[in-house]
C-alpha cells in the first residue's frame, strides 16, 4: 500500500475498491486521486494483475460505465466522498473487429427465401440453408457461390458447423439430417431419418470433450431430441420426455445437454445414456431460446481471434484452455427467453431455481445471446426492441430501439463490443456496447431478414431472408 | 313364448334346412327395405327415435370415412415443398400472426364507419311481415288478432323468461330456438360449434333484431374464447360478429361466416 499513501498526499482523493465482475476484491481498499480516470485505472489493475502485457480493461461503478476521471463522475453524481467507491473492473478483448459498415455483396442464387446462415468456427467458410431445398457453400474470397449441395426433401431450417469445421450438418422440415463435407460439397452417406417432424435445432458435441467431432444433437418439432454420430451416421440416444416440441437444443460445456420445449420447461439431460437429470421450471408459456455463456467458446471451439490452425491433438488442449478461461471460477451460466416476454437466469449446476427473472420485454422473446466474454446477455423480441443484461447478475442495462419491425435475430462480434439485430423490417443494425447506442444501419434488403451471423474472426457479416439474396457485409 | 329349444334340437338331429341360408341372405337383403318403411311409416316419438339413431349412424359412417381419406391424403400435403419458407422460429406463428393480423384490420374497419359493414352476404332477400309472422287468433270467440307467433329461428337469451302468456304478444317458439351456430373461419378454412352471444342486426329491421329473429343475412355474435385469438393488447377475445348464411328455419340448424 506505499504506493497508495504515497498517491494519498497529492490533491484531492477518495476511497476506491476494486473488484472483478463477480465480487472479488482486488487489493484492500485504497485512496487515488480523483483526477485519475479511466487510463490510470488500467494501469494500475494491471500492476495488480502482475500481467505482464498490458490488457485493456473498462470501469463500472454502480452498473455505469467510467468514461471520465473519478473526480468529475463524484461531482457529476453527487456521490458521497467519504464512502468507499466500489469500482467494477472488466477485461475487455485484446483484439479489436472493425465495424462493418457497407455491403460489399449481394449474392443471389437461392430460389427460395434463406432460412439459415452460419459461418464455419474458423470464419473462412459460410454455409446457408434454404426453402428451395439446398444447402450451399459460399466462398468467401471471390464472394461467389462454391456447391449447392441437393440432398434434402424440404426446406432446411437449420445449418451448424462442428467446433473444429470438418462437418457440416443441415435439417430440415421434412425430419430429415443430413451431413455434408464442405471441403467437397457432398452429401456424406444417405440422410439420416428419425425424426418424424421438422428440425428446430443442431448443438454440437463441444471440442474439449471429444477431439474428433463426431456426436451431435438435434430437437424437433415432434418433441425428441436425439444424439447422432456423425462417422457412424446413426442415432446414439433418443431422448423422449418433453410433451411438446422442443424448440431449442444446447450441448453444454460440462458435457449436459439442455432442451427447451413448448411444454414451458427446460430439460437436462446426461449424454452417455440420455438420462434426464434435472428439469428447471419456471416459464408460463413456450420457452423460445436458450444460450450459455460459454456458448461462443463451445461454438468456436480452438479457434481464436489469432486464425492459428492447431494439428487434431492439440486442439483438445487449447479448446480446454479456451473454456477455462471463458467460464472463469463460476458455473456455466443459462439463459432462456421465452412466449411469456421475461427470461430466467439460470445457474443449472447449482440449483434449479432460477437466478433472476429478466422482465421488461413487451411481447415474446425470440432470441436470447450470450456476448462471447460471457459478461452480457442480448434479446431479440418481437416489441421491436434489443435489449442488454448484465451476464452475470442479469440485471438491466439498456433498451435499444430503432427497429421498426419484430426483432428476429441477434450476432455477437467476437470482441464483445458490438451487437447485431436482423429485423422483419428488413434492415440489419449493429449497436455499440460501450455508448450503449445505434453504430451503424445497415439497409439493404427488399424483405424480411431471417438469419445473421458474425464471422468468428470479425471479418464478415451475413444476412439472409425473405428476398431470397445472401447479402455480406463488411468493414 | 317358445317352449325349449325344439329348433336348436332339430337342427341338432336333422341338420338345417336345405334352403335355410338362402333364405337368410333374403332376410338381410329386404331388412333394410322393411326398415326405411318403418322409418317412413312411424310417427311420434317412435319416429324420433328411429330418425334420430338413423342419423347418429349415417354421421358416424360419414366421420370415419373422412377420417380414412384424411390419413391417406394427409401425408402428401406433408410432403410437398409449399412456396413461402419460413425459419423454424416461426413455423408454429403462422396462425398467431395471422390472427393477429385479421384482428387488427377488424380493428381498423371499426375505425372507419360504425354499422357500415362489408359483409359476405351485403344485400339478403327482404322478408315480409306475413312470412315472418303468423296470426294467431285469441279471445273467446277466436276474433281477436293481436298475438303474433314467429316462423323463424329465434335467440333468446339464457336468462330469458316468457311473459304470462295472456298478454305475450309475440310468440317465439322453443322448436325453433336456438343457442349453437355452426361458424366458418373464412381464411382458417375450418368449421367450430359456438354459442351464440346476441343479435347484432338483422337485416330487415330493428323490431326484429330485438325479438332475436335469425334469418339468412343476420348478423350474430358468437364467443370464440375457444379459438384462441388474441387483441394486440394481449387480451383473449372472446366476443366475435358472423353472418348467417344459411336459412335456419328450413335447415335446423344456423351456418354462418366470421367477420374478419
Amino acid at each position: 500500500m506505499a504506493m497508495a499513501t504515497e498517491e494519498a498526499g497529492m490533491g484531492k482523493t477518495v476511497m476506491c475498491l476494486l473488484t472483478d465482475p463477480e465480487g472479488t476484491h482486488l487489493g484492500s481498499s485504497m485512496y487515488i486521486p480523483q483526477n485519475a480516470g479511466p487510463l490510470q485505472l488500467t494501469q494500475l489493475v494491471n500492476q495488480f494483475l502482475n500481467n505482464e502485457e498490458m490488457l485493456p480493461y473498462s470501469f463500472y461503478i454502480s452498473d455505469e460505465e467510467l468514461l471520465v476521471p473519478v473526480g468529475t463522475y463524484l461531482e457529476k453524481n453527487k456521490v458521497s466522498v467519504e464512502k468507499v467507491l466500489t469500482i467494477v473492473y472488466q477485461q475487455q478483448a485484446v483484439f479489436r473487429i472493425r465495424p462493418v459498415n457497407r455491403c460489399s455483396q449481394t449474392i443471389a442464387g437461392h430460389a427460395e427465401a434463406v432460412l439459415c446462415v452460419s459461418f464455419s468456427p474458423d470464419g473462412k467458410q459460410l454455409a446457408s440453408g434454404s426453402g428451395d431445398t439446398t444447402v450451399r457453400l459460399w466462398d468467401l474470397n471471390t464472394e461467389t457461390p462454391l456447391f449447392t449441395c441437393k440432398g434434402h426433401k424440404n426446406w432446411v431450417l437449420q445449418v451448424s458447423w462442428s467446433p473444429d469445421g470438418k462437418h457440416l450438418v443441415s435439417g430440415s422440415k421434412s425430419g430429415e439430417i443430413c451431413c455434408w463435407n464442405p471441403k467437397k460439397g457432398e452429401l456424406e452417406g444417405s440422410p439420416l431419418t428419425g425424426h418424424k417432424k421438422w428440425i428446430t435445432g443442431i448443438s454440437w458435441e463441444p471440442v474439449h470433450l471429444s477431439s474428433p467431432c463426431r456426436r451431435f444433437v438435434t430437437c424437433s418439432k415432434d418433441g425428441d431430441a436425439r444424439i447422432w454420430d456423425v462417422t457412424l451416421k446413426k442415432t446414439l440416444i433418443c431422448l423422449s420426455g418433453h410433451t411438446l416440441a422442443v424448440t431449442c437444443v444446447k450441448w453444454g460445456g460440462d458435457g449436459i445437454i439442455y432442451t427447451s420445449s413448448q411444454d414451458c420447461t427446460i430439460k437436462m439431460w446426461e449424454t452417455t445414456q440420455g438420462k434426464l437429470i434435472r428439469e428447471l421450471k419456471g416459464h408460463g408459456h413456450w420457452v423460445n431460446s436458450l444460450a450459455l455463456s460459454t456458448e461462443y467458446v463451445l461454438r468456436t471451439g480452438a479457434f481464436d481471434h489469432t486464425g492459428r490452425q492447431y494439428p487434431p491433438n492439440e486442439e483438445m488442449k487449447k479448446a480446454l484452455e479456451r473454456y477455462n478461461q471463458a467460464k472463469g471460477n463460476s458455473p456455466e451460466r443459462l439463459v432462456s427467453g421465452s412466449d411469456d416476454f421475461t427470461m430466467f437466469l439460470w445457474e443449472p449446476s447449482v440449483s434449479k431455481q432460477p437466478t433472476k427473472r429478466l422482465t421488461g420485454h413487451q411481447q415474446l422473446v425470440n432470441h436470447v445471446y450470450f456476448s462471447p466474454d460471457g459478461k452480457w446477455i442480448a434479446s431479440a423480441s418481437f416489441d421491436k426492441s434489443v435489449r442488454l443484461w448484465n451476464g452475470v447478475t442479469g440485471q438491466f442495462v439498456k433498451t435499444f430501439r430503432g427497429h421498426v419491425g419484430p426483432v428476429y435475430q441477434v450476432s455477437w462480434s467476437a470482441d464483445s463490443r458490438m451487437l447485431l439485430s436482423g429485423s422483419k423490417d428488413s434492415t440489419l443494425k449493429i449497436w455499440e456496447i460501450r455508448t450503449k447506442s445505434l453504430k451503424q444501419d445497415l439497409p439493404g434488403h427488399a424483405d424480411e431478414v431471417f438469419a445473421v451471423d458474425w464471422s468468428p474472426d470479425g471479418e464478415k457479416v451475413v444476412s439472409g431472408g425473405k428476398d431470397r439474396v445472401l447479402k455480406l457485409w463488411k468493414g | 313364448m317358445p317352449q325349449g329349444d325344439h329348433i336348436d334340437l332339430h337342427r341338432k338331429r336333422n341338420g338345417y334346412r336345405l334352403d335355410h341360408f338362402e333364405r337368410l341372405r333374403k332376410k338381410e337383403a329386404r331388412e333394410v327395405h322393411k326398415h326405411s318403411t318403418m322409418a317412413q311409416k312411424s310417427l311420434g316419438i317412435k319416429g324420433k327415435m328411429i330418425a334420430k339413431k338413423n342419423y347418429s349412424e349415417k354421421a358416424l359412417m360419414k366421420r370415419t370415412l373422412k377420417m380414412h381419406e384424411e390419413s391417406s391424403s394427409r401425408r402428401k400435403v406433408d410432403e410437398e415443398v409449399r412456396e413461402g419458407a419460413i425459419p423454424a422460429y416461426l413455423l408454429d406463428r403462422d396462425d398467431t400472426t395471422k390472427a393477429k393480423i385479421l384482428s387488427n384490420t377488424i380493428k381498423q374497419k371499426r375505425k372507419e364507419k360504425a354499422g357500415k359493414w362489408d359483409v359476405p352476404l351485403p344485400k339478403p332477400r327482404p322478408i315480409a311481415e306475413d312470412e315472418m309472422f303468423r296470426v294467431i287468433r285469441s279471445g273467446k270467440r277466436k276474433t281477436k288478432q293481436w298475438k303474433r307467433m314467429v316462423t323463424k329461428a329465434t335467440f333468446v337469451g339464457p336468462g330469458f323468461t316468457r311473459k304470462p302468456p295472456k298478454y305475450e304478444r309475440f310468440i317465439r317458439p322453443s322448436g325453433l330456438r336456438f343457442t349453437k351456430a355452426h361458424v366458418t373461419h373464412p381464411e382458417l378454412k375450418c368449421t367450430f360449434c359456438l354459442e351464440i352471444i346476441g343479435i347484432k342486426k338483422n337485416p330487415n329491421g330493428p323490431m326484429y333484431t330485438s325479438l332475436g329473429v335469425i334469418t339468412r343475412g343476420t348478423i350474430i355474435e358468437v364467443n370464440v374464447s375457444e379459438l384462441g385469438l388474441v387483441t394486440p393488447s394481449g387480451k383473449v377475445v372472446w366476443g366475435k360478429y358472423a353472418q348467417v348464411t344459411n336459412n335456419p328455419e328450413n335447415d335446423g340448424c344456423i351456418n354462418a361466416v366470421l367477420l374478419v
